[in-house]
Formats: structure tokens, sequence, C-alpha cells
């Protein structure tokens, strides 16, 4: 098993997907340069948070261009597995490999905060029996707001694409407990095939015991044994 | 006239003669200005009056503090201590630096952007942060933590409104940007900052012992770097610009206000780490902070004891057109310069071309002591270098307290009418829901406090923790930042010690032990003598505080003329200090966790109005003396504090300041899951004085300890035995009341909890969120 984390000018939660992955969940895991052109073997590839290119234009839009993206496509249609967070999930929607689009908050401010989570039963290795019902995890972003067509929310909703959405502590999806005004409640999506998750919450900033929760790491553990069950052939 | 003029310059509107006026709208006193010919040995040119200008203001030079901060202690007096050795003093470097152990130092620093705040608060404040960050990582350190003080009007008009809007989210656009976790600050709110808000920026970085960098040019031959953004005509003078009052027209001159890139900064950062970590490939580097390529390029030179000379046609520009006066008096952000060994140019250039950023060589040291200027091959400036840093004039004088001061300072309460069952409750009210008391969640939630991955303990207690992971060694450390403005003006040698005992005593609180400090002083013109007395005196009380707790301080800055026409600020030298958690266990927050704690006060009931919240929101006034700060009980009781917090008898621990026990007792209250109730039993001998000084007095020394059931007796047996005041003051519940009475059986209000924290919690959004609202 082995995890890349891309890095971009201006991403700057690499080190802690990094720590995450390698000290929280125990798998080896490496930096790859976003002037790289390949990825070499690896078994789940992280887009980090950050602020890539500035957030210049959109965020996102810059970093899609960028040399090692032609190899993440290449990777995303043989069935590889990507992770996108905060801005790694913008990047993935930009680039087109995730539906919809992140606007701007609906509050017009950033947020930092730590909301709970409805964990919906998307895959069988994502789901309240992997993960839990309700989660805490960290969320900073000025620009989670999802926002995408009426088909495709239905086809997102119909699939069971839908990973994550912010509710109250009970679990109601309340407009209140909407940290961003995402159309639904929606904090994290996957694609129709299964093999690329994007997610604005942070589960690499809730790992460590002084973390506001460790809800983290049943997270990415889930996504991490998503490579057991892709069923699409490569 | 013994020196020959310099040739004339490429501009030729450059080329006229100094006139007084020039030299006064310079900023400079016609006898600097008499210096200066002596130290040229001839008429400066208008590009080196622009550079004398800048590097002798008050900003760069320090001429009306620097006798006063000889004072402070830059070096730790216990030489047996683990940690807290100075490694890299105050007014040596960028930053100071000091030991932490295991090899691993931190640097940090405190520095202020007022007077661009003022006038563009979101620019102004995001440049500030990132000035300081540039002074942090220029010693060699990842910066791991940011915080901020910051001072703004009563936020009941719209113009304060926009100012704190403003500050908030250009701090917020900046440090998330950059990745840095913002760990809050303090924040006041008073009329004395009507129209010169305080923004104050601190930054603290983490680095070994070996890799500290210095800003030293040396190594005649060796060439010098300009590295980062390209120069443009943004921030012309801000040095000078920061030296002078604000007036009506400043308002209206926004060109001294610099932009910020955070981006290009992160990259800068990222660059210059990643060229720090080639061994021996910097020999010196410095940012290009306030003054510019002026003052790193002079900065430079002066230290390492050499010359320096470059030329302007090659510093990356992106505007065309710009002559030598704007290009070296430009306050462009994002840019650094770094003399490196000859012969490994191409090493540095790789580095940062990963990065897309520039790195030209503009220049090289030389022998002698000459800082020399050219554009077009053409000398624009030649100046010893040492004149420039060194030589600046000092101005030292008797200060005078303003008249009626020592006046307010003997006011009693006798003639006001107490607090009583009637007036509790508005009184109470009055106090949680102002802004200086209310949670300030709505600025702390747009800065982003997680990145990083190591907060353990959010804004919004007395200090901020952030784990360091050093390459398997962990380290915890802890800061907070403190100063009371209105003591200040009332006593403004005790307002300084009290910055300093406060600020060790919200560490104390959260487990830590300190370990250093740093300063920014603001204050009003010091020419006017009674401002300069209470400069003189805060820093005194600083010093004296500093001294106390073993408490080098390691740099900070000085930000003068904070004046509008309605006045001087109150005297407000902020102080931040660091401190170090021994291990996890003793991180202690100030929220209650369990509802079946006690609180324990320690240092007895207050007993002292003087400058409290309370006289200003109830009783508009700001009188009375400063709080009493007895040193020597602090620092005992400071010990006995860690001493319970190791043992593992401190569920929270919460500092009793503004607006006094009541309000600290309630934000104990307030947890991160849940609302509790408490009943306060106040002794019955609080009858035989006044209620108002017991309940909202600001009386130093004052802790309040939350210990379970199974520890009270232990808590009480230690105290004693160390010789600690200490008594039961409140018992917390589940009922979700929160209620006081005197002795047993005296009830004197109860108030449901809940609403209370709701009025606590979301009055700052209430404000900020109807600001189209006008007035209010």
């Amino acid at each position: 098993m082995k995890v890349a984390v891309i890095q971009f000018p201006g991403s700057n939660c690499d080190q802690d997907v990094y720590h995450s992955f390698a000290r929280g969940i125990g798998v080896p895991t490496e930096m790859i340069w976003h002037k790289d052109e390949q990825l070499g073997e690896v078994d789940l590839v992280v887009i980090p948070g950050g602020f890539s290119y500035g957030d210049y234009l959109r965020c996102g839009a810059i970093a899609r261009f960028s040399p090692i993206m032609k190899a993440v496509g290449e990777y995303a249609d043989r069935g590889g597995l990507i992770l996108g967070i905060c801005n790694g999930f913008q990047i993935l929607c930009e680039a087109g490999l995730l539906p919809g689009a992140l606007i701007r908050n609906n509050c017009l401010e950033y947020r930092c905060m730590t909301p709970h989570l409805l964990i919906q039963d998307s895959t069988d290795t994502f789901n309240r029996n992997k993960i839990g019902q309700i989660i805490r995890l960290p969320i900073g972003h000025g620009e989670g707001n999802y926002r995408i067509d009426d088909e495709g929310l239905d086809r997102l909703e119909r699939n069971e694409q839908i990973l994550l959405r912010y509710c109250d502590e009970q679990g109601n999806l309340t407009e209140e407990a909407n940290p961003n005004g995402s159309v639904n409640n929606i904090a994290g999506i996957r694609n129709e095939r299964g093999n690329i998750f994007g997610m604005m919450p942070h589960p690499d900033r809730a790992f460590e015991r002084f973390h506001p929760s460790m809800d983290g790491l049943p997270v990415m553990k889930a996504v991490l044994a998503t490579k057991e069950t892709v069923t699409v052939p490569i | 006239m013994a020196t020959a003029p310099l040739p004339p310059n490429p501009d030729s509107l450059l080329n006229t003669s100094i006139t007084s006026e020039l030299v006064s709208t310079h900023g400079l006193l016609p006898e600097e200005y008499e210096k200066i010919k002596k130290i040229l040995d001839r008429e400066p040119t208008l590009t080196e009056l622009g550079i004398f200008s800048v590097m002798w203001s008050e900003h760069c030079s320090y001429k009306n503090s620097r006798p006063l901060l000889k004072l402070f202690p830059v070096e730790k007096a216990d030489k047996n201590a683990d940690v807290g050795k100075v490694l890299v003093k105050a007014g040596e470097e960028n930053a100071g630096v000091i030991d932490i152990g295991d090899g691993w130092a931190i640097a940090f620093k405190i520095e202020s952007h007022n007077h661009p705040s003022a006038v563009e608060p979101f620019e102004g404040a995001a440049t500030g942060v990132g000035g300081i960050i540039r002074d942090i990582f220029t010693m060699g350190a990842r910066p791991v933590l940011l915080t901020n003080s910051l001072r703004f009007g009563e936020l009941n008009s719209k113009e304060v409104k926009r100012l704190f809007r403003g500050v908030v989210s250009g701090i917020s656009h900046y440090g998330n940007c950059m990745g840095i976790p913002n760990l809050g600050g303090d924040i006041y709110f008073d009329e004395c900052y009507e129209g010169n808000p305080l923004v104050n920026a601190l930054c603290l970085g983490v680095l070994k012992h070996d890799d500290i960098k210095r800003g030293a040019a040396s190594g005649v031959g060796n060439p010098v770097y300009y590295v980062g953004a390209a120069t443009g005509r943004d921030g012309l003078g801000g040095a000078s610009f920061a030296s002078k009052e604000l007036t009506e027209e400043s308002q209206a001159d926004k060109s001294p206000v610099q932009k910020g890139d955070p981006f290009m900064e992160k990259l800068l950062l990222e660059a210059c780490l990643e060229m720090m970590a080639v061994p021996g490939l910097v020999v010196g580097i410095q940012d290009m902070g306030a003054a510019g390529l002026t003052c790193s390029t002079c900065e430079t030179a002066s230290r390492g004891n050499a010359g320096i000379e470059i030329e302007l046609d090659l510093v990356p520009q992106r505007e065309s057109g710009m002559n030598s006066y704007e290009i070296m008096l430009s306050e462009s952000q994002e840019r650094m310069l770094v003399i490196i060994p000859k012969g490994r140019e191409s090493e540095i250039e790789e580095v940062f071309e990963k990065w897309d950023l520039h790195a030209v060589k503009v220049g090289e040291v030389t022998d002698g002591d000459r800082m020399v200027v050219k554009q077009h091959g053409v000398v624009v400036a030649d100046i010893p270098a040492l004149s420039l840093t060194d030589d600046g004039p000092v101005y030292t004088r008797e200060g005078i307290e303003a008249e009626g001061i020592e006046e307010l300072r003997e006011w009693t309460p006798s003639e006001l009418p107490d607090v009583d069952a009637s007036s509790l409750d508005s009184t109470f009210r009055k106090l949680i829901a102002h802004p200086t008391i209310a949670s300030k969640e709505w600025v702390w939630k747009q800065y982003d406090h997680m990145v990083m991955a190591g907060t353990s303990v959010e804004p919004g207690s007395d200090a901020g923790v952030v784990h360091l992971n050093l390459e398997g060694t962990e380290k915890i450390l802890a800061i907070s930042n403190d100063c009371n403005g209105r003591f200040c003006f009332l006593n403004p040698y005790r307002g300084g010690l009290i910055s300093v005992a406060e600020c060790v005593r919200n560490l104390v609180c959260s487990g830590a032990r300190p370990l250093s400090i740093t300063d920014n002083l603001n204050f009003g013109n010091p020419f006017k003598l009674d401002v300069y007395y209470t400069l003189a005196e805060s820093i005194k009380g600083l010093a004296e505080g500093c001294r106390a707790f073993d408490l080098p301080i390691v740099g900070g800055n000085v930000s003068l003329y904070n004046e509008t026409p309605e006045g001087a600020i109150d005297p407000t030298p902020v102080v931040s200090i660091v401190g170090i958690i021994e291990s996890e266990e003793h991180i202690t927050r100030q929220t209650c966790r369990r509802g079946d704690e006690t609180l324990i006060l320690l240092g007895g009931i207050p007993n002292e109005l003087g400058g409290s919240q309370y006289l200003k929101l109830v009783h508009d006034l700001k009188t009375g003396d400063a709080p009493v700060v007895d040193l020597e009980k602090e620092k005992h009781q400071n010990e006995f504090v860690l001493g319970e917090i190791s043992a593992g008898r401190v569920v929270a621990a919460h500092d009793v300041s503004d607006g006094g026990l009541l309000v600290a007792v309630a934000e104990m209250l307030f947890g991160e899951e849940e609302t509790y109730g408490a009943k306060i039993v106040l002794p019955s001998s609080v009858s035989e004085g006044r209620l108002d000084e017991a309940l909202f007095g600001e009386s130093q020394g004052r802790i309040l300890l939350a210990v379970e059931p199974e520890h009270i007796d232990e808590v009480f047996a230690a105290a004693s035995e160390a010789s600690v005041e200490a008594m039961p003051l409140a018992s917390l519940s589940q009922d979700g009341e929160f209620s006081i009475t005197i002795g047993k059986t005296n009830p004197l209000m109860t108030w449901k909890v809940s609403e209370i924290r709701s009025l606590w919690g979301t009055v700052i959004a209430d404000i900020m969120d109807h600001e189209n609202e006008g007035e209010i």
C-alpha cells in the first residue's frame, strides 16, 4: 500500500495529509511535485488542501493545468483511487473528475470550525457501518458551497454518491448546521464509478488525541479500503 | 564642502537641490539634516535624503525609545534553566531566538501595522501579517503559529465596524493562505482607539540551533541576490508614514499602504527554507520589510562590517520608468535579500526556478563600509552603511505626567452607589455583552486555527496551545497576548507590570511555564512630554515584570504617533509571552468539562475598582488607580497552580481579568460541548465591603481552579501547605442555573446560564451582521 500526496504551489495541508496517512494510519506516503509528469506505482493519490496558485481566477482553476494533472487524469481513467480534500476537492471539480462546483460560502466569510457530519451509506466501504453515524471533522475554507444542476443533484442522490452532509448534533440536516450553504448540506461526494472522492472537511486534522476529534482515521481508512473493492476492470 | 557631489541622477526630476521644505516633508528635523551633511561631507542627493529619512524614522531607528529599551532584560538570569536560554538577542537580527531544548529553538516577534490599517484596514492588516512572517523565516525558522493584538474604537459606528471587519478579513486572507494557524490573541474596544486602531501581529517559528541564519553581509565579492516579488511603487516611504500622526490628509494618502500577495509569500517561504537547507549556501539573509531595499542593504552591510554595492537596473521591477528614489524606498511585499558564497550562483537560482520566483544577482559585498547604489551605471547614493543603522539621532527627554492623572488615581468609589439585587442583573448583562468581554468567535472562526494539525487549544481560552512534532521529538507551546490600556492610562508603570503579570497568569492557567516575551509598544507622539512619560513609565513597569518572572525580551516593536486630532490612544504596551508545556496531560483549558467541579478562588475576593470595565460600562468612569501587583505572591501562586496541574488535580483554570470575578466564573461554564450551571456562594464577610468590588473589580493575582470532588481536599491541603490563599467559591450543577448568594442563606440573583451564554456568544456577530443598519 502506498499513498502519494501531490504538492502544488500554494498547497498548505500537504504535510498534514502526509502525517495523517504516514503516522495516523501507518501507510508509506510520499510527496509528488506538481511539475512531475509521472505518478509511479501508488494505491491512493491525495490532492491536499491549501490555496493552489493563490486561488487566483477560481479555486483549483489553475492547478488543473499543472503537468501532474495529466497523469492524475489517466490514473483516474484506469480506476485509480483519488481523494481530494478541501482545495483538492475544488481541483477535482475544476478538472472535471468530480461533478459540480464549489463557490463562495453563503456567509461570504472563511469558516474554520468542527461541524457534525452525517455519514451516508455510499459504498461497501464508505458507510455508517464502517465509519459511524455522525462524526465531527474540522473544516477551513472560504469557498465550500457545493453547487450542481438539478439533474446532476438528482443523479448524485440516486446513485448514493454523497459521502457526508453537514448536520446538527442529532443528525438533522438543518440550515443552521450548514456552514457554507451547500445544496442538500453536501460536504463530500464520490464519482459514479466509486474511485474518486472529494470532501471539504479535513480528515487530516482529526487523527491525533489532541485534535477536536479522531474521526479522520475511519474516513481515511474507508477511502483506502475502497482499493480492495473497486470492481470496475482496470 | 570637501567631498565632490555625486554625478547627476539619470532621472532629472531627482536633481533638485535640497530645500528646508524637502527636509521637513521627509520628516527630518533641521539638526538631523545637518548631521546627514556632516556624515556625507556634502549635500545629500534626493535619493540619499529619502534613504536617510526612512532609516532614521522612528519605525526603523527607535530614536525616541532606544535608551528606554535598554532597561529590558535580554538574557535569562537563571543560567541553569533547562530551556529558555537566549540564542539570538533582541535587536541583533530580524527576530530573537530562544532554546526550547533537544537542539530545537523558536524565533518569535510581534510587530505593528497600525497606521496602514487605519487607512486601508484589509491591506494594512494583511501586510502586517506578511511582514512578521518574513521576519521569522528570515531567521531560518518554519513559522508555526500566528496571533494578533487588536484594538478598535467602540463597535457602534459604521467606520469602526468597517475597520474591524477589514482588519479581521485581511488577517484571515493572508494567514489562511500561508497555512499557518492563527491562535487568536486579544481584542479590546475602547473609544481611545477610534480612528487609530492597533493591529499588532505575532509570528512564531521553529528551527534547530544549528540552522539559525543571520542578516549579515560578509565575504568581499560574494554576490547579493534579490529574491521574490518584483518591485513596484506601492508602499513608498511606509516607514516614515508610520512615524507621523494620522491626519485627515493621511486618510486620503493611500500610497504608503502596501499590497500583499500571500501566495507569493508562501512560495517565498518554501523557496527560502529549501535554500537554507542547502549546507553553506546562505551567508546572510534579510527580509525587505519597512524601508525595503534600503534597509536590507545597509543593515546587512552594517552587521557584516562590510560594504555593499547594488545596481538598480538589475532589480526586478513591475512598473516601468521607476527612478532610484522610488526603487530604494518602495515597500513592495514578499521580497528578500540574500548573500551567498561566490561561485554557488547556480544553486540558489535552481531553487527559485523550481518555485517560479525571481532570484537575481543585483550586486556584491565590497571592501570598506559604503553602501553604494547605482542606476544605469551612475552612482545615485554613496553612504557609510553604519551611519544609517547606528548613527541615527537618539532623543531622551524628561517626561512629565499629564495634569489630572494623579487626581484620577486618588479617586475612590465612596460617592458611587454600590450594586445591589436590583441593579445586579443589568450590570452583569452590560459587562458580559460588551465586545471587549464577549466571545470573539466571530473573529477566530474566520482564521484557520487548525492548519498544520498541531493546535490543541483553540482560540478563546487563556492561551493558545500547539503541538510541534519535530522529527520525532514533541514540544508543546502555549502563547498569550495581553495589555490593559485603561490601567496604563491611569498608572503606566503599574499597567506595564500588569501586562506581564497577567500574561504570565494566562500561561500558567494553561499549564505552561513561561519562557520569553516579545513586546509591542503602542503610544502617542513621544515629543509630547506627557506621552513620553507614559512610554518611559510603562517600559519600566514591563522591565520590572520581566525581571520578576525571569523572562528575557527577545525583541518587538515600537509604534509611536498613534494619535488622531482627537488625541493620543491610551498607552498600550502589548506583550506576548510564549511558554512550554511539559506534557500533554498538563494542557489546561479555561472551560469546565464535567459539571460537578468546584471552583476554587486563589488570591482572595477582589477589592479594587480602578480602571475596571465595570467603571467604564456602568458608570462611564476612567478613574482610580490600576490594581496593585504583588509579584512575590504571584510567583508563589503560579508555582502552586503549575504544581496542582501537573499533579492532575485541575480540570480547568482561568485568570480573573476584564470584567472581574462574575465574568470569569461565567466563562468557565461555557464548555465546548455543554453549558453548565453554577452556584456561587460569596463569604458573608463580603457584606462588609463593596459588592461591586468583589464581583466586578479587576484585582490582580486571582485565579479560578475547577477541581473534581475527589481532589478538593487535596488541593486545599496543598494550598495551606504552600500558604496560598484559596477558598471555595462556586459549585457546578447541571440545572442550568447561575446563581449568587452571600453566605449560605442570602440569595442575590439567579440567571439562566444558557441565556447568559447566548448574550456573550453572539453579541459581536449580531453587531457585525447588522452593519448596514447604520449607527446603533
